[in-house]
Formats: C-alpha cells, sequence, structure tokens
C-alpha cells in the first residue's frame, strides 16, 4: 500500500529506530542485550568494580573459599577470584573486538570489490577466500603464539583472518544481488565513479548482515581466544577467563568452583552473543506477520461483528441471466485481507454473472480488485485472504454450500485456469509432459496412455507443432508463447465449462498476444465455453469480450454489452480508461502542431478539452493505488 | 523534424555481443539512426529485437563491439571513467521499473540531490536546483524527507524523470518508461515528457514495445526485429501505414480499444498471418 503525499513526516520518526525498538521488544533480544552492555560496562569500569588488584598475591586465600571480603575466594597462587574475573572481561572483549575489527576489515571491501567488479577481481578473491578456508587454524596460531612469544594481539589478529571468509563470501553475495540493481545502473548513468557507487549505494545493504555476522563472529572469536589461553597460548600475565578455566582444570576435583566461575562468565557472553545475533536476524528479516489460523477466524469474527452496518460499503454490480442458466454467478462477493493493521476489505460486495459461451471481460487498474475477483472464484486467494458470498455459482449450483475438497475438485473439471505468468506457473523441474498427465490422472481418472494421448491431442489443438517433442521438454526451454499456449492445453484438457484467464497476455509481446488471443477465441467458440478475462487493456477486451465488467477499487463501476460500452459509457470512469488507451489519440505530431497554432483552429487544440483530459488523468495518477 | 543537419546521437552500424569473448552472441548486427536536438526518437520492436540494448550501449552499460555512438559530434563509443563520467551531464536515463531504479534506502532528497553532488555543485544551488525540478514533475516540497517506498508507481517514476532531467542533459534515454504503470498514469507521465521536453529542448531516444505509446510521444519512430532496424520514419506514418512486412504485422497485432476497429484490425491481422504462412 501507499500511502498518500499528503500525510505527514512525523511517522518517519517511529520507523527510523523500528529495527532496535523490534529487537528489545523481543525477551530474547531484550535480555541478551542487557547482558551485553552489563558486561562491556565491566570491563569500562574494571578497576572501580574490582575489589583487589587482580595480580596482587595474599598467600592467606589461597583455595580460599567464597567468604564476604572475596566473594569468589582465591585461587591457587592466593588472588582474589572475582577481581580477575572482572578485569578478565576486558582482555575478552578487547581480543573478540581485535579479531573481528580485523575480519571485517579485510573481508567485507573484498567481498564488496568481489561483488561489485565480478570477472578476474571475483575469482581471485574467491580462490584466496576458499584457500584460508581450507588452512587447519588452530596449527598456524600455534606456529604464531610460538615464533611471537605468544603475542596476544597477533593471535587474535590471526584469528581473525581466518574468520574473514565468512565476511567474503557474505558481503559479496549481497553484493550481487544489489549490483544488477537499475538503480546501480542509474547512478552509473548519473556520472558516480565506482567507489562512490559501492559507498553511497551497494554496501548499505551489507550493513545489517554485517552486523548479525559480527554478534556470531565475536562469539567465535571469545571461544577461541578462551580456547588458546586454556592451551597456555597468548594467556601471559593478562587475568584472561581462559587462562583462569586453565587453572581450575588442574585443580578440578579439589576446588570445582575455580573452574566454574570463568567457565559461566564465557558461558554467558558467548549465548548472549548468539542469541543476539539470531534475534536481529529475525527482527530483521521478518516484515510481515503471518496469523494462525485460530488468529485468522477471530479476526473475521470480530470484524463482522463490529462493523457497523452504515460502514460496509454498498454492493455494485447486477446479473443478466437466471441462476440455473448461468455459467458463473457472483452474489454479493466480498473479499478481505488480514494486515498488521487490520482487516482490510478489497472487494466490496459485488456482483456479476457470464452465461454459457459467452465471453466476460473485467476490466480494471491496479488495486481495482480483478484479480481478487477470479481467485474467489477459483477459491484461490491468498493465505492472508478470505471471501464471504451469498452465494457462487458455478454450472448452477451453488459451490458456496460444496465442503472444500469438492470445490477443489471443480478445479480443472468444470473451471480451468490460465495465469497471467506463464513461466512461474510451470514447475521448472517437471517436463511438459508430465504436468499436463498428471491432473488428467489425479483428477480425471485416466490411465497413463489416455492421459498421454489427450495430452498430446491437447498441445497439438493449441497449435504447437511439434507436441511429442514439448512434451518431453521443461520449462525453461519453452518460449514465453509456448509455455501460455502449454498451461492453455492444460486448463482445457478437462474440458471445463468456463475458462478464467487473468491477464493471459500481458508477459507477451503484442504478435504473440494476438497469436493467444486469437486461439482462446477459437477455443472458447469450439467447446462453447464461458471465457472470463481479466485484463487492464480495453484493446483486449474490444477484441474478444461479448460484455464487460468496469471494476475501480473494489466495486463494480459499469457493466455492459462491449460495443455499447465503448460507444456510450455510462460513467465518466470508463470513459477516461478508454481514452487512455491512447488508441484514435492525437499522435506527437498532432500534438505539436496544435500547440503551435492558436488555441480553437484544430479539434486538437481544444482547449478545453485539453485542459480537462489533464485534470482527469492527474487525479488519476494521485488515486493510483499499489497494493 | 524529418530532417536533421546536424544529428545530437548518431549511430552507425553498431555491433553489440552477449556473451563469452569466444562464442559472442550478436543482439544488434550494425544498427545506424540519429536523434535531433529537441527530437524524440521512439525503438520498437518485441522483447529480444535488441532495443533495450541499443539505449544501454549509448549509455555505456553494455560494450560495444563495433561501429560508432557519436554525440555531438564527438565519438562517445568507447567512453570510459573520466569521460563517460562527464557525459553524465549531456546523457541521462529513465528506467522501466520504478521499483527497482530508485535506491530504497535514500530520501528523494538524496537520490534528487546525488547528480549534482557529483557534479560539484554547491548545496545551496543543488536544494534550488532539486526544488524546481519537483515543481517540474508536479510533486510536492514535503516529498524530499521521505523513502521511495513511500510512492506509488507513477509518483516514483515523475522522480526517476526529475532525477534524469535535474543536470539539464540534453538527451535522455527512455527505456520502457510507462510499460509497468497503470493506464490512466502512462498517458499523465506521457504528457509530462511531452512538456518537459516542449519547455527544455531535451531529445529523447524513446524505447517502447507499445506502438499506441509511441505514435503519442515520439516525432520519428524505428522498427528492430531480431537486432536489425527494418523500417524508420515519421511516428504518424509508421503508426498508421508502416511499408515493411514485419512493421505492419507489429500494427495489426496491436488491439485497437474500439470494438469495431479492433474487429477490422483483426482481420487485416489473420489476412497477413495466413500470407506469412504461405
Amino acid at each position: 500500500m501507499t500511502a498518500p503525499l499528503t500525510d505527514n513526516i512525523g511517522s518517519r520518526e517511529h520507523r527510523r529506530g523500528s529495527t532496535f525498538v523490534r529487537l528489545l521488544k523481543r525477551p530474547a533480544g531484550a535480555i541478551s542485550f542487557a547482558i551485553l552492555v552489563l558486561i562491556v560496562l565491566v570491563a569500562v569500569f574494571a578497576p572501580l568494580l574490582a575489589p583487589y588488584d587482580p595480580n596482587f598475591v595474599d598467600l592467606a586465600i589461597t583455595r580460599a573459599a567464597p567468604s564476604p571480603e572475596h566473594p569468589l575466594g582465591g585461587d591457587t597462587t592466593g588472588r582474589d577470584v572475582l577481581s580477575r574475573l572482572i578485569y578478565g572481561t576486558r582482555i575478552t572483549l578487547w581480543g573478540a573486538f581485535v579479531a573481528v575489527g580485523t575480519s571485517i576489515v579485510i573481508g567485507v571491501p573484498s567481498g564488496l570489490a568481489a561483488g561489485y567488479f565480478g570477472g578476474r577481481t571475483d575469482r581471485i578473491g574467491t580462490w584466496i577466500s576458499d584457500a584460508v578456508q581450507s588452512v587447519p587454524g588452530m596449527i598456524i596460531l600455534l606456529i604464531v603464539g610460538a615464533n611471537t612469544g605468544n603475542n596476544f594481539d597477533l593471535l587474535m589478529i590471526t584469528v581473525g583472518v581466518f574468520m574473514a571468509p565468512g565476511y567474503f563470501r557474505l558481503t559479496r553475495s549481497t553484493v550481487l544481488a544489489v549490483r544488477n540493481e537499475p538503480y546501480v545502473d542509474a547512478a552509473r548513468v548519473a556520472g558516480l565513479s565506482n567507489t562512490r557507487i559501492m559507498t553511497r549505494h551497494v554496501i548499505r545493504p551489507v550493513l545489517a548482515p554485517i552486523v548479525i555476522q559480527s554478534a556470531l563472529t565475536a562469539g567465535m572469536a571469545m571461544g577461541m581466544q578462551a580456547g588458546l589461553q586454556f592451551l597456555g597460548i597468548g594467556g601471559g600475565t593478562t587475568p584472561g577467563w581462559g587462562a583462569a578455566m586453565n587453572e581450575g582444570f588442574r585443580v578440578m576435583r579439589t576446588d570445582p568452583l575455580l573452574l566454574l566461575w570463568p567457565s559461566l562468565a564465557l558461558g554467558i557472553s558467548i549465548a548472549a552473543l548468539a542469541v543476539l545475533g539470531s534475534t536481529l536476524a529475525d527482527v530483521i528479516s521478518v516484515k510481515t506477520t503471518t496469523l494462525t489460523r485460530r488468529q485468522r477466524r477471530r479476526l473475521a469474527a470480530t470484524n463482522a461483528d463490529a462493523l457497523p452496518a452504515g460502514a460496509v460499503e454498498a454492493a455494485t454490480g447486477s446479473v443478466s441471466h437466471a441462476a440455473a442458466d448461468s455459467a458463473v454467478r457472483l452474489e454479493n462477493l466480498r473479499v478481505k485481507h488480514e494486515t498488521p493493521r487490520g482487516v482490510v476489505e478489497v472487494v466490496h460486495g459485488i456482483t456479476l454473472d457470464v452465461a454459457p459461451g459467452e465471453v466476460l471481460g473485467i476490466v480494471g487498474e491496479s488495486g481495482s480488485g480483478k484479480s481478487q475477483t477470479v481467485f474467489s472464484m477459483l477459491d484461490l486467494l491468498p493465505k492472508s485472504g478470505y471471501y464471504t458470498a451469498d452465494a457462487i455459482w458455478i454450472g448452477g449450483e451453488d459451490v458456496t454450500r460444496l465442503p472444500r475438497a469438492a470445490r477443489a475438485k471443480l478445479l480443472g473439471h468444470r473451471i480451468g485456469y490460465v495465469p497471467q505468468e506463464p513461466m512461474t506457473n510451470l514447475d521448472p523441474s517437471f517436463t511438459v509432459g508430465h504436468q499436463l498427465t498428471e491432473p488428467l490422472r489425479a483428477v480425471h481418472g485416466m490411465s497413463r496412455s489416455v492421459a498421454k494421448a489427450r495430452a498430446l491431442a491437447m498441445l497439438e489443438r493449441v497449435g504447437i507443432a511439434d507436441p511429442a517433442r514439448v512434451m518431453r521438454s521443461y520449462p525453461h526451454e519453452l518460449s514465453g508463447g509456448m509455455a501460455q499456449r502449454v498451461l492453455i492445453a492444460g486448463a482445457i484438457a478437462g474440458r471445463p465449462s468456463v475458462l478464467v484467464a487473468d491477464e493471459p497476455t500481458t508477459a507477451l509481446d503484442v504478435t504473440v498476444q494476438a497469436e493467444v488471443l486469437e486461439l482462446l477465441r477459437e477455443l472458447q467458440q469450439e467447446y462453447r465455453m464461458a471465457l472470463v478475462i481479466v485484463t487492464h487493456n480495453f484493446g483486449v477486451v474490444a477484441d474478444i469480450c461479448d460484455r464487460v465488467v468496469v471494476m475501480r477499487s473494489g466495486s463494480i463501476e459499469e457493466i455492459g454489452e462491449t460495443t455499447r460500452l465503448f460507444a456510450a459509457p455510462e460513467r465518466e470512469y470508463t470513459r477516461e480508461l478508454i481514452a487512455a488507451s491512447l488508441d484514435g489519440a492525437e499522435s506527437r505530431g498532432e500534438l505539436d502542431r496544435a500547440a503551435r497554432e492558436p488555441a480553437g483552429s484544430t479539434r486538437a487544440a481544444d482547449p478545453a478539452a485539453a485542459t480537462q483530459n489533464t485534470d482527469a488523468s492527474d487525479e488519476a495518477d494521485r488515486r493510483e493505488v499499489r497494493a | 523534424m524529418s530532417t536533421i543537419e546536424k544529428p545530437l546521437l548518431e549511430v552507425s552500424d553498431l555491433v553489440v555481443a552477449y556473451g563469452t569473448r569466444r562464442e559472442p552472441t550478436p543482439v544488434l548486427h550494425g544498427v545506424s539512426l540519429q536523434v535531433g536536438a529537441g527530437e524524440c526518437l521512439g525503438l520498437v520492436g518485441e522483447s529480444g529485437s535488441g532495443k533495450s540494448t541499443l539505449g544501454k550501449a549509448v549509455l555505456g552499460l553494455v560494450p560495444v563491439a563495433s561501429g560508432t555512438i557519436t554525440f555531438d559530434g564527438r565519438d562517445i563509443t568507447h567512453a570510459k571513467g573520466r569521460d563517460r563520467r562527464e557525459l553524465a551531464a549531456d546523457i541521462q536515463v529513465v528506467f522501466q521499473d520504478p521499483y527497482g531504479s530508485l535506491d530504497p534506502l535514500m530520501t528523494v532528497g538524496d537520490i534528487l540531490a546525488e547528480p549534482l553532488a557529483t557534479a560539484g555543485t554547491g548545496r545551496a544551488e543543488a536544494k534550488a536546483a532539486v526544488g524546481e525540478m519537483l515543481d517540474r514533475v508536479r510533486l510536492p516540497k514535503n516529498v524530499l524527507d521521505r523513502y521511495p517506498r513511500e510512492f506509488s508507481g507513477g509518483q516514483r517514476q515523475r522522480i526517476a524523470i526529475a532525477r534524469a532531467l535535474v543536470r539539464r542533459p540534453r538527451l535522455i534515454i527512455c527505456d520502457e518508461p510507462v510499460s509497468a504503470l497503470d493506464l490512466t498514469t502512462q498517458a499523465t507521465i506521457l504528457e509530462l515528457l511531452i512538456e518537459l521536453q516542449r519547455d527544455s529542448g531535451v531529445s529523447y531516444l524513446f524505447v517502447s514495445h507499445d506502438l499506441g505509446v509511441v505514435r503519442r510521444v515520439c516525432h520519428r519512430v524505428a522498427v528492430m526485429y531480431r537486432g536489425d532496424l527494418v523500417e524508420t520514419g515519421d511516428g504518424e506514418q509508421i503508426t498508421n501505414d508502416p511499408q515493411h512486412a514485419y512493421s505492419r504485422r507489429l500494427l495489426m497485432a496491436s488491439p485497437v480499444a474500439d470494438p469495431v476497429l479492433q474487429a477490422e484490425r483483426r482481420e487485416a491481422w489473420l489476412a497477413l498471418r495466413a500470407e506469412q504462412a504461405a
């Protein structure tokens, strides 16, 4: 949904902090974040918080049990355990910081370059990343430790290097996805240098995943660091948690608490980072809330009760045939969708019908509810949607009274469906033959050979030159026009009495569109099917429809015979839509000549007509709503 | 407009190939055309005809295998780096997809000011220019702080047009700029493009698959078919009475929003189809 231009800007504040706010709204996010803040505070204020110097030896408290002066007791050499833990926070955080920093500095720019420039840069970067990952990191760390006198910072930098491929791959894949967006091309055309494009446009979508990755990497770095110190590498005189664990491990049988405290500190820190990372990932990726079945039922119930009678939009439309004589008849159809903001009605009680052998067009702009209407007819509304209707007659039977399974059986039998996007409606992993014969066998109970013969006959009927070869093909081997013919063959294979086509030619070239329309016309006449075509194109309506339903914002504007509707539209809106088709409108040459000549001298220059047209279409632009 | 003394854009014998260097698949086989100052040249054809590729070659977004592209007497066929960036002052683009062509993480104000900032325009001057462009494309000033997702397709396309115009270029490549829009929105955007052209004298290379749209905005029209230019001529003539067999098929295949005329056109199309099959 698009917000109208006029609403105020105040809502932005709310949105800006929303990721963080949403994170804190989740208990896991709030708790892990609080723990991490606490750990950072402890590290920063260690000198104030620690009761003793961490390296001060008081032999009297050697292996002492907890006491009021030493809440966690003393260690094997007589140092205060609590103070050492508090100071250990500093070294642990610093180590994690160095490792993560190194990883980011190496991994992000190289991933950015590899993803953005591609080609050789990408191949070299990926090769190095793979090579680093195949080196046993622990051995390298031991070598570095041995040769640098256990230099802690250097060890953590090495840890960072080994974690850099994670950042490289993450950055590279995100950039690859962004790189082909038209806005990156637009930036190039606007004269931005590569560096500028990368820092202004390409890196931003990478930031959120990097933050998540860093939380997880920091936890891993802490674990690595503790592990190294546990082995006696990189500890030095610093009171690290790993070193404390090592010491505790040696006296585990006599003084188990000495092992417990540092392990707890490390465990809690790493767990907090891991939980924070995964909650953050959840918060960022989940944009829409999905409702459970029960919530949906409750919403539907409250909505039906709560709506005052006056708030319901009046039903629109009319019928032209008796219920028993119509192929399809909708009575007072309402379609509603659940959104995070509540239930929204998108079709406001429409009534229409189509007779056997009749071609009905449903036209309207985006947001008019035309597709929702046919999806209700087919019982194929998306999960968030549901409909109510006084009745939906298909072939003289009210299908709203049918159980779900019986209703589903009508699909393919009594009512066939041709979708808008031919390619996405074929499963890429099965052959065309399989996809055509499967429903015939499942729904119509045909044997394998009968189904195959029927499918071949249908493919031939829809004008496919070599049906046997197409049966063996996979969808990607077909052109868009061929794919649409295959889907039409599938839709009519069950000999339905009604064929519903949702924008069947919108994704096709005009030359292919003409062929597909011709085919639909032939099939409709041959089988005396009722044909319902949803379209936004008045040329398509003029070409094939007997009657037209004009929809706008979920209601019917007018219904009429095609010739009458074009010749004398009852509604201003219909007239506007037909005029917007540009057929018969002035060409650029005529417009220019009219602009040069004084007003009123030609038809094209009639200023009243011109202004009226502009006003009407401006209003249409404001009205335009995208779902 | 039909006679061009000195074309602003001249494309001669342009060959563009995709695929690997060893196995190139040519998508343009030697196309030549000219666009005059203040002129709109339409480029029509079906998908795969190479019409969008031609526009991209002019913008430097695809490499040219052979042939030349001359802008205002200057050879820009292989302009790279600084030379290409300098062309941004003169050649701009409006893409088809109003959803993908604006960076979703930038405010409209930043999107519009970016080309100016790149050119080194001062902040105050840029702000004034952006304000003027918003007026021109009829968007209110309060859109500056908002993000692209808050706008409808038509409004986004207005923003994209404002971005293309903000440096006052002499040529805009319009790559199917209205084909993703509703009919009534499409009409207003075309109106706007015509008005902007009259006011500023900018030239358009207008790529579209829709003959009705092209007839409305273009002075001249070039018809492309499978990488070749099959016919070029006056906009009215091509959209009323094309000469080449393919152009005729294309015209007769486009349905008219009038049942009577469409019935005639369908007959004509069926006759052409039968002729082609024979």
